[in-house]
């Protein structure tokens, strides 16, 4: 044990995980953010606290992580390459240290030009595999990325993300190693609606060698209705609904496709708990917190010791 | 070369709100080459803000004249008789933005305004079609990515691969441009370098970038 973390405790042990994303609403109402944490606290392992996702503003991950941790709910702190420098991500991280965060989430970001600030200065200094590579300096060895030693900084358990349904599947396979080489020790990837496909990548992976260094957890979007599967595929780089999928949800009526769309995904989940080299799931909700305890339940995958 | 674009009339005539007679001046370096501030273009352009301007019935006088290049201060000499023998209030430059910024240094009694945005450091895709190449980071190392520059043909400058908004081999951000690392990974492989890819590359050193402070370059070889 490096970091200390329930989520490293779990992943090293081998136990299967379940986290889930907590995206910050644009507020300074602590209250609302407690509110938010029902949904989370007692039902997954450690929750990701978002990073200005799709570049739209919320509250620092930082801070709200924070929040959680006083809640005894297990924060992962987001941190993306695109709104700050080295100077103010490795700042970020001895704050984290300070505060007790244990988990960080290491991603280059989404392009301010999907956010509500299109008109923003981006700064991408590191990017996500640099960034990983200096969250371990510091964690390992107490070394910033300019050279200075830095006292009694916590050790961090490393996230990065991984797209499964990239082309060529060769150059996909080739970032994952990267960033397990920069020290990654947990990987969430990209929402999977294709299993196959996924699971010709986890092959590839295991291949390689990568499975061994570092956990895969499989990301899942429970989908609200047919549009909405049709919108994200169509607009969403990276997100690939599958024929399946969609052909699900069109064959029942609007009012119960919201119910489909939680039964596929918990399937979805059942399935990807017994894929070889997948070590858990994280659930990317897309703003409905609330359905989080009711998936889990439905997948069957509840997790005692989240619960205690 | 520089790429540069006119910009909108309407902005150009609020710019020159008050002059009443203006010099144009164009330059026969990069922005001729890509049909911005050249001869030609400065004589369009000068001819349709006078038309503008006497349809708002204050009409301006409007003269021409195109330098060999704007970037150099003995060009930029050529302007000192005009400017003292006709009483301008005004120079628009329709050059990079050096030009202009080199006749406010010299000149101190007239407005000087750009007549173009300057866009990118770039090259001709296609007729009237231009596209980034370059960043001017200040230390090259296409190399090391079989000659293609992610640090500016990716959105996000990224060193160790494509995102996941490279979909189809094209960029979520502008969907017209390629994904650069979809051209880096094929050429390499093409190449047999794949290998080369896998190493992690250090954080960049942005210091001979802007981040460093106002550059310049001195070449002691060539001092007089």
């Amino acid at each position: 044990m490096k970091a200390g973390s329930n989520l490293e405790r779990i992943l090293k042990s081998g136990q299967f995980a379940i986290t889930a994303e907590f995206v910050p609403p644009a507020t300074g109402d602590r209250e609302l953010i407690e509110r938010q944490a029902l949904y989370f606290k007692g039902h997954v392992d450690a929750a990701n606290v978002a990073d200005n996702m799709g570049a739209v503003v919320g509250a620092a991950s930082c801070a709200v992580s924070k929040v959680l941790l006083d809640l005894g709910l297990e924060p992962i702190m987001s941190l993306v390459t695109r709104d700050r420098n080295r100077i103010a991500l490795q700042s970020d991280l001895l704050g984290a240290s300070l505060l007790g965060i244990r988990n960080v989430f290491c991603t280059t970001g989404d392009h301010q030009k999907f956010g509500d600030h299109p008109e923003a200065l981006n700064v991408y200094d590191i990017d996500s595999v640099q960034l990983v590579n200096a969250v371990r300096g510091l964690s390992d060895s107490g070394k910033l990325l300019g050279g200075a030693g830095c006292d009694k900084v916590g050790s961090f358990f490393v996230g990065a993300a991984a797209d499964p349904f990239g082309e060529p599947a060769d150059l996909m396979i080739l970032c994952l190693g990267q960033k397990v080489r920069a020290g990654a020790d947990f990987i969430q990837s990209q929402p999977v609606f294709d299993l196959e496909k996924f699971g010709h990548w986890v092959r590839l992976a295991r291949e390689e060698g990568l499975i061994e260094k570092c956990s895969i957890l499989a990301t899942v979007m429970p989908l609200r209705s047919a549009r909405e599967a049709r919108a994200i595929h169509e607009e969403r780089r990276g997100v690939e609904v599958s024929r399946d999928v969609m052909t699900r949800l069109e064959g029942v009526l609007e009012p119960e496709q919201a119910q489909e769309g939680l039964k596929i995904c918990a399937e979805q989940m059942q399935a990807l708990k017994e894929m070889k080299g997948v070590q858990g799931i994280h659930i990317m909700s897309a703003g409905r917190e609330e359905v989080i305890p009711e998936l889990i339940k439905k997948s069957g995958l509840e997790t005692a010791r989240a619960k205690g | 070369m520089i790429i540069a674009e006119r910009k909108p009339i309407k902005e150009l005539l609020e710019m020159l709100a008050g002059h009443d007679k203006v010099l144009l001046v164009g330059c026969k370096g990069c922005v001729t080459v890509c049909n911005a501030g050249g001869v030609k273009e400065v004589g369009v352009l000068a001819s349709a803000l006078r038309i503008a301007r006497r349809r708002q019935g204050r009409p301006i006088e409007i003269d021409e004249m195109t330098l060999d290049r704007q970037c150099e201060p003995e060009f930029i000499s050529w302007l000192e008789e005009p400017i003292r023998e006709k009483g301008y209030t005004a120079i628009m430059s329709a050059a990079c933005s050096v030009g202009p910024q080199y006749i406010a240094e010299r000149f101190d009694k007239v407005a000087v305004m750009p007549a173009l945005n300057t866009k990118f450091i770039g090259g001709t895709l296609e007729h009237e079609v231009w596209a980034e190449f370059c960043r001017a980071c200040g230390n090259c190392g296409i190399h090391n990515f079989g000659g293609l520059c992610p640090i500016t043909r990716c959105s996000k400058g990224l060193l160790h691969g494509p995102c996941a908004g490279s979909s189809g081999g094209k960029c979520e951000v502008r969907p017209e441009v390629d994904c650069i690392w979809h051209l880096i990974y094929t050429r390499m492989k093409n190449l047999g370098q794949v290998e080369k890819l896998k190493a992690l590359k250090p954080a960049k050193d942005w210091s001979s970038y802007w981040s460093g402070g106002v550059r310049r370059v001195v070449r002691e070889d060539l001092t007089l």
